[in-house]
């Protein structure tokens, strides 16, 4: 079945087939992983002291208030829950404040397996992120596909459709390696500067491309 | 405890209404032939000493000379459970949907179509469920790579 081009309304069998056809664009799209973008952090600058000390307090805002984006895709999500709860506290971090909306978060912590047809949504959360954001794997199916890495359907690490800043490994991880994956996503916000931009790669529109092509 | 039905006497039964709906009986399960299963699922729900008015379960198997839809029945009233059978042809693999007895298998007939291909006559939205439409294949099947 083919379906028109510039409609505004579809049917639910034509939503069903540009669903399809725009998760087997990505596919395609994402056989390499996205390099890790670690080249800023080496990036010496030539900063004057009221960079340096406005820097410092930005990154200090941005340290102690990381509000993470829980995208709980599999088992993984039960370790995140208990990380946050009671026993080992993610609000010490002032991490607490798990966000329901893409919009107020700074962390996604991509916990679990993701799956093609889940992959396009999540980019789009992703992408809906506000500037600086980071992204954090937990666990071996996040990480690299983990046991399901040759899967028809599953997506052999997160790094193909979203460049990711800490990868944590461990089927799950302990709530201590998670804490310890926060510390390192503190670390390199200490590391940013007003200087340069949080990099980033350009948006994907699926949507439009499948129904341009 | 939900007690299993006897597999004899219940084809003893099935065979008084529906004559040649059985294709097996074995100590667990009973094997319907394909196109008597609407009416053994009919018989099964509708008869007061059966009363099955709850589908547990439907999954299938690939067992690569035929494939096998496995229905777990559980009656409410009398406590007691079936598991019945159905053995089809791998090559143009059909049986007819029970959407209309047990509400239930609507998603889970279209699993079984998403990932094994069996198509369920008389479904009424018999589309994939877990892949995405326009998937090359049905995943489950032993010859799938």
């Amino acid at each position: 079945m083919e379906v028109a081009k510039n409609r505004l309304s579809f049917s639910l069998d034509e939503a069903d087939i540009i669903e399809g056809k725009s998760i087997e664009a990505l596919r395609d799209r994402s056989t390499y992983p996205i390099p890790d973008q670690t080249e800023w952090l080496e990036r010496t600058l030539n900063r004057n002291v009221l960079i340096t000390t406005l820097d410092k307090v930005l990154n200090w805002g941005r340290h102690y208030s990381t509000w993470p984006f829980g995208s709980g895709l599999a088992c993984c999500a039960m370790e995140m829950v208990a990380t946050a709860s009671s026993r080992f506290d993610m609000a010490r971090f002032g991490m607490e404040i798990f966000r329901a909306s893409p919009r107020q978060a700074d962390l996604m912590i991509v916990a679990g397996t993701l799956t093609w047809k889940m992959a396009r949504a999540l980019r789009l959360l992703y992408d809906q992120m506000a500037d600086p954001k980071w992204v954090l794997a937990m666990g071996a199916c996040a990480v690299s596909g983990g046991n399901f890495a040759h899967s028809y359907s599953v997506v052999p690490g997160v790094n193909r459709v979203m460049p990711v800043d800490v990868y944590v490994p461990g089927c799950p991880p302990r709530p201590e390696a998670l804490l310890y994956g926060f510390m390192k996503i503190h670390d390199k916000i200490e590391a940013m500067s007003i200087q340069h931009k949080a990099v980033g790669i350009p948006a994907l529109d699926d949507r439009a491309k499948v129904v341009e092509a | 405890m939900t007690k299993a039905v006897v597999s004899e006497e219940l084809a003893g039964k099935l065979s008084k209404s529906i004559p040649d709906a059985v294709e097996e009986i074995t100590e667990s399960w009973v094997v319907v032939k394909p196109q008597s299963l609407l009416q053994v699922a009919i018989h099964l729900k509708q008869s007061p000493d059966l009363a099955f008015d709850y589908l547990n379960c439907l999954t299938a198997v690939d067992y690569m000379e035929y494939m096998e839809v496995i229905y777990i029945l559980t009656s409410m009233k009398h406590n007691h459970s079936l598991v019945l059978k159905v053995r089809c042809n791998r090559e143009r693999p059909e049986v007819p949907s029970v959407t209309g007895l047990w509400k239930g298998a609507d998603l889970q007939e279209r699993e079984v179509y998403d990932l094994l291909g069996i198509s369920f006559t008389g479904h009424p939205n018999l589309k994939r469920l877990f892949m995405w439409e326009g998937f090359e294949g049905h995943p489950l099947r032993r010859d799938y790579l």
